[in-house]
């Protein structure tokens, strides 16, 4: 094969690595939760690898409950932020 | 069935790179929100379809199916939510005409 799931899993963790460069150095808010995302996606994406290469579902499970809560974790930060905002 | 994983695989890097490219090079919120969320979309959704291939018909594939189905829904609306908080906080959209300061 010529790319393996080893290769993929290492590419991901240096994307993730990459875009967490936005997280420190973001000018405002905004680009610090985009780059969240991103991050949240990508690490997703290596749980779905892991799953993939060791034949275990028990990892999808984990992938999922990891979706969900980075779903409902962006959803609250910017809620609080915007009643932070509003509140002034 | 290994080669079409493949192609997926490479579609996937590609456009990871491109994705993360965006993310550190580009102007504004709203560029940046649209490189990420396209790009990034794009490219775990093919690693997705390339673990449904390599897995073949078995129950793994079919978890990886529902992942893939509950990411299809919750990544666009998360960047919905992203844009909506920005643009909210009054931040103006980057021209091109703009001098800089």
């Amino acid at each position: 094969m010529l790319l393996s799931w080893d290769i993929m899993i290492y590419f991901f963790l240096g994307t993730t690595v990459l875009s967490m460069v936005r997280i420190v150095i973001g000018p405002s808010s905004a680009d610090r939760l985009i780059a969240l995302n991103l991050v949240s996606a990508q690490v997703l994406a290596i749980l779905v690898i892991i799953a993939a290469k060791e034949n275990l579902s028990i990892y999808l499970d984990v992938a999922l409950v990891y979706d969900i809560f980075g779903f409902v974790g962006l959803l609250a930060i910017t809620r609080y932020l915007l009643k932070k905002e509003t509140s002034k | 069935m290994i080669w079409l994983a493949q192609i997926f695989l490479l579609l996937g890097i590609v456009f990871s790179i491109m994705g993360n490219l965006g993310v550190l090079i580009f102007p504004d919120v709203y560029t940046r929100l649209q490189a990420s969320s396209t790009c990034s979309t794009t490219s775990v959704f093919s690693v997705f379809i390339a673990a449904i291939l390599s897995a073949g018909f078995s129950p793994l594939s079919g978890k990886i199916l529902v992942i893939t189905a509950f990411f299809l829904v919750s990544s666009p609306v998360s960047s919905y939510i992203i844009a909506r908080y920005a643009w909210h906080n009054e931040i103006v959209p980057w021209q091109k005409t703009r001098k800089k300061k």
